[in-house]
């Protein structure tokens, strides 16, 4: 059995990186952490698009430009972040989620 | 020959799964980076075999090369030493972590995975060679490229707007 043409291996493969990626939004503590939790369930998308890509999709080009499309997202989505983190720490002089309380009554 | 790639898929195999436990296991910062860094390799070397060498370029230039590279700036800006080291996890956060990722799974693993019988296409157009990918970018999803710049200079734009001026400034 080949595990490389095989699509399961790439499904579970995603599977893991979203599955990681959900328990470090969690259980990081910083604003950065999260971020880079969320770098990884965005990267198992990409890995599912590409696999389904492969073995499924009629046009395969399709998936190819759509893992390109979550590529340029995701780099929008960083810097935008970082910068609103940015902003954060220069306001509340925390890097800590739960030290940002503004609104909590 | 094919002993050999398989080998080195499970090199690739290896790569995502440790660097990704590194990005979501490590306490100082800096190695989460690291760890994400080591993961995207592993997909981006994951991406040779699903018939995509340009790809494989694309997610080192972007993931590897620029968002890791703007991770570790604002780890560099946004952060005094002593908090780039996070403190001790909380217990709570750890296992309510575990039970969102871990039924999560599950779910998917059994509902979806274990009960789908995937069908391919009847017949494919087209190929995976790099002119297709860039006939059809600019022909038939050339809306959706044109939008994804518009979004990325609107990123930019509010980038630069939000975190313009120094850490002294706002902090009164």
């Amino acid at each position: 059995m080949m595990f490389h043409a095989n699509l399961n291996t790439y499904l579970m493969l995603a599977l893991f990186l979203l599955m990681t990626g959900i328990y470090g939004m969690i259980r990081h503590k910083t604003f950065i952490g999260m971020l880079i939790s969320t770098e990884l369930v965005l990267n198992g998308a990409g890995l599912n698009f590409m696999a389904f890509n492969k073995f499924l999709a009629p046009d395969p080009a399709v998936g190819q430009i759509f893992t390109l499309f979550i590529m340029g997202i995701a780099a929008a989505e960083a810097a935008i972040a970082i910068s609103f983190i940015l902003a954060v720490y220069r306001k509340f002089s925390t890097g800590d989620p739960q030290g940002v309380t503004d609104l909590k009554g | 020959m094919n002993l050999m790639m398989e080998v080195l898929f499970f090199g690739f195999v290896v790569l995502t799964m440790t660097g990704a436990l590194l990005a979501v296991r490590a306490k100082i910062l800096m190695h989460g980076v690291l760890g994400l860094a080591v993961s995207l390799l592993g997909v981006a070397g994951l991406y040779l075999y699903l018939g995509s060498p340009f790809l494989t370029l694309m997610q080192v230039l972007i993931y590897v090369g620029a968002i890791c590279v703007v991770l570790v700036f604002g780890i560099m800006v946004g952060y005094t030493p002593n908090e780039v080291a996070e403190k001790v996890p909380m217990g709570r956060n750890a296992l309510l972590g575990l039970l969102a990722s871990g039924s999560a799974a599950f779910f998917l693993m059994v509902m979806v995975l274990g009960r789908t019988h995937w069908v391919p296409a009847a017949h494919r157009v087209g190929d995976f060679s790099i002119e297709h990918v860039g006939e059809s970018l600019l022909l038939t999803w050339c809306l959706a490229f044109e939008m994804i710049s518009v979004v990325l200079l609107i990123a930019i734009v509010g980038a630069i707007i939000l975190a313009r001026g120094g850490r002294e400034e706002g902090s009164q």
